[in-house]
């Protein structure tokens, strides 16, 4: 075969290999779609909550995943988040697709605020900082009772599904973060593959390299801590239109912590990774709960260690391995 | 003026169980330069121990030596186990891995002991001892007294004896050490072997204060690394100098500034840390560390 008929080759099996890269993506979307009729309301709200733990993953990722700073209180932000929605909803009747850029807007700004003092701390001040605002907001949040409701919270209506749509409560909500999660999912791919994501993974791998190739690190940890709070506030504005309430002890440390391991387990650094970690959030405590009340936390605790140790880029780093060495053989044969 | 003195008095009780931890924080990083976030989970962890040896008729102070030579045995295993592997890897991973640990010890005493509260036996007589006006418990003498002997034992370990200038020496450059013949994988485990020891007696000083259940040291957690965060996390003297401060400011906080009161006592530790890092991130006893890229 000539020269140029070998890059041709390669060159259609590359668009074939990219093309069935778009038809998974139609086919997972189909059936994410699909799934909301087939299943009974719990199962669609079960899912909803996979998707609005994949929201705040991804936000908790694009920081720690790609920047590799390190936050053990990313339940603040999805409090903030949350408790401006339902402020807003509560308080001063906003009708609730408002409340979404509003709690973007606040988490980002909050974020933006730790950011700043965050960029001169390294690795394990930041996680004791980050830990210390989780640990502060839940009494912060008692605090305010008049307007956060204090200890008992405040309870909202749930968001009303348009007539013309014909679906149900839960199926409405479903397909509301579902929109949600997908445009924030497109949005960071691409600010991931552009110059920004090159940055940032440049500060993770090397951060005195990064400095000397340009990249200003002060500017894009800070941005990178204000956009993952961000994602995080979505997160926290979908979950109070789903639950419908909000409380301080929803909001406890605890959440903080099940994120991280939720990414860690899912694969830090990875596109897929979010997702699978909101799985993983979901559904590992309700199965294990029924084995014991502390089985979620031995099981949590057991597989972040032991991921950590033979499979640091978690569950969709395994997915990636196994397909490649199944491609291989396949060739092969 | 006494009810001043009463309100620094209370706090420094409380600064010294923050101390404790905070002490068991330093041991360990001095060493490997790890803070380990799971330190108050097995503090909390060996005084449930503690509290079933009592139960099981033990006499207090046997149980609280089986317990403390358990604990120690307990922080060399977890070393040699769960955090050689990751020797050496990355800040993120070394944090992840003690995240995890954190989450596994909290759950694993759910799991054994339940999460309802227990009484735990108060080792100091009740009453006061009084002085002009101010009454001081004899329960925050005990525990001044014993944070006070815990830091001089391990003074005289370090200074004085040949395991302490092992320790000192792999402290200072584990490489140096090695080739002068010091065995430092096995000083690491010494190192996490005695934070576990430590740890485990503040746990047993905040447990008849506090009751206890799994979440006993989640509080007094971020006291501790507050008062590490001060006294510079480096320094064993420090953590006892950081830990009353931190105690003293927050009984003072709580009780002089209206606005804070008793349930936002909490955000003290979080005001000292963000603080200390931005004004004098090595803290107050601390060595600046010189990065060399």
């Amino acid at each position: 075969m000539s020269e140029a008929a070998e890059a041709r080759a390669s060159g259609s099996r590359w668009r074939v290999a990219a093309n069935r890269r778009w038809i998974i993506m139609a086919l997972l979307l189909a059936l994410t779609c699909y799934a909301p009729f087939q299943l009974v309301p719990f199962r669609v709200f079960q899912f909803t909550m996979v998707l609005i733990y994949a929201v705040a993953l991804l936000g908790l990722n694009l920081l720690v995943g790609h920047t590799g700073q390190i936050s053990l209180g990313h339940g603040a932000y999805f409090a903030v988040g949350a408790y401006t929605a339902a402020i807003l909803l509560h308080s001063w009747h906003v009708p609730y697709p408002a409340t979404l850029p509003a709690a973007a807007v606040a988490a980002f700004a909050l974020g933006l605020a730790f950011g700043v003092p965050a960029v001169r701390l390294r690795g394990l001040y930041l996680a004791l900082v980050t830990l210390a605002i989780a640990i502060f907001l839940v009494p912060l949040l008692k605090r305010f009772e008049s307007v956060t409701g204090g200890s008992m919270g405040l309870t909202l209506a749930k968001p009303v599904p348009p007539a013309w749509t014909g679906l149900a409560e839960d199926q409405w909500l479903y397909f509301l973060t579902l929109a949600v999660a997908v445009v924030a999912f497109l949005v960071t791919r691409s600010v991931l593959r552009s110059r920004v994501g090159r940055a940032l993974h440049a500060i993770r791998d090397n951060e005195a390299a990064a400095e000397v190739m340009g990249v200003r690190l002060s500017f894009y940890k800070t941005l990178s801590f204000a956009w993952s709070a961000m994602l995080a506030g979505i997160a926290g504005c979908l979950y109070t239109w789903v639950i419908g309430y909000v409380s301080p002890d929803s909001f406890v440390v605890t959440l903080s912590i099940t994120l991280l391991a939720g990414l860690v387990v899912g694969g830090l650094g990875s596109y897929w990774g979010p997702l699978l970690g909101g799985l993983f959030v979901m559904f590992v405590p309700s199965i294990s709960q029924s084995v014991n009340d502390a089985a979620p936390g031995v099981v949590f605790g057991l597989l972040i260690i032991a991921v950590m140790y033979v499979a640091p880029t978690g569950l969709a780093g395994l997915a990636g391995r196994a397909a490649y060495s199944i491609k291989k053989t396949l060739r092969k044969e | 003026m006494a009810g001043f003195l009463q309100q620094v008095v209370e706090g420094l009780g409380a600064g010294a169980i923050y101390a404790g931890l905070a002490l068991a924080l330093v041991l360990i990083y001095q060493f490997t330069g790890i803070v380990n976030f799971a330190q108050g989970e097995l503090a909390m962890f060996s005084t449930y121990l503690a509290w079933q040896l009592t139960a099981a008729g033990l006499p207090f102070w046997l149980a609280l030596v089986v317990t403390l030579v358990v604990s120690f045995a307990g922080g060399m295993l977890i070393e040699r186990v769960i955090i050689r592997p990751v020797e050496g890897a990355p800040e993120l991973t070394v944090v992840i891995v003690t995240v995890g640990l954190f989450i596994f010890v909290n759950a694993a005493a759910g799991w054994i002991w339940s999460f309802t509260i227990k009484d735990f036996p108060n080792p100091f007589p009740e009453g006061a001892f009084r002085a002009g006006g101010v009454s001081v418990g004899y329960s925050t003498l005990g525990i001044l007294g014993v944070v006070a002997v815990v830091m001089g034992l391990l003074y005289l370990l370090f200074q004085h004896t040949k395991i302490g200038l092992g320790m000192r020496a792999v402290a200072s450059s584990p490489q140096s050490a090695r080739l002068v013949g010091i065995r430092v994988g096995w000083t690491l485990a010494l190192g996490w072997g005695l934070a576990a020891t430590v740890g485990a007696v503040s746990g047993v000083l905040v447990a008849p204060l506090l009751f206890l259940d799994p979440n006993l040291m989640g509080g007094v957690l971020i006291y501790a690394f507050a008062a590490a965060t001060l006294g510079g996390f480096d320094s064993p003297l420090g953590a006892v100098v950081g830990g009353l401060v931190v105690g003293v400011a927050e009984t003072l906080a709580g009780a002089y500034v209206g606005f804070i009161g008793s349930d936002l006592k909490i955000g003290v530790p979080l005001v000292i840390i963000l603080g200390v890092l931005l004004l004098r991130p090595q803290g107050l006893f601390g060595r600046a560390v010189v990065e060399r890229v």
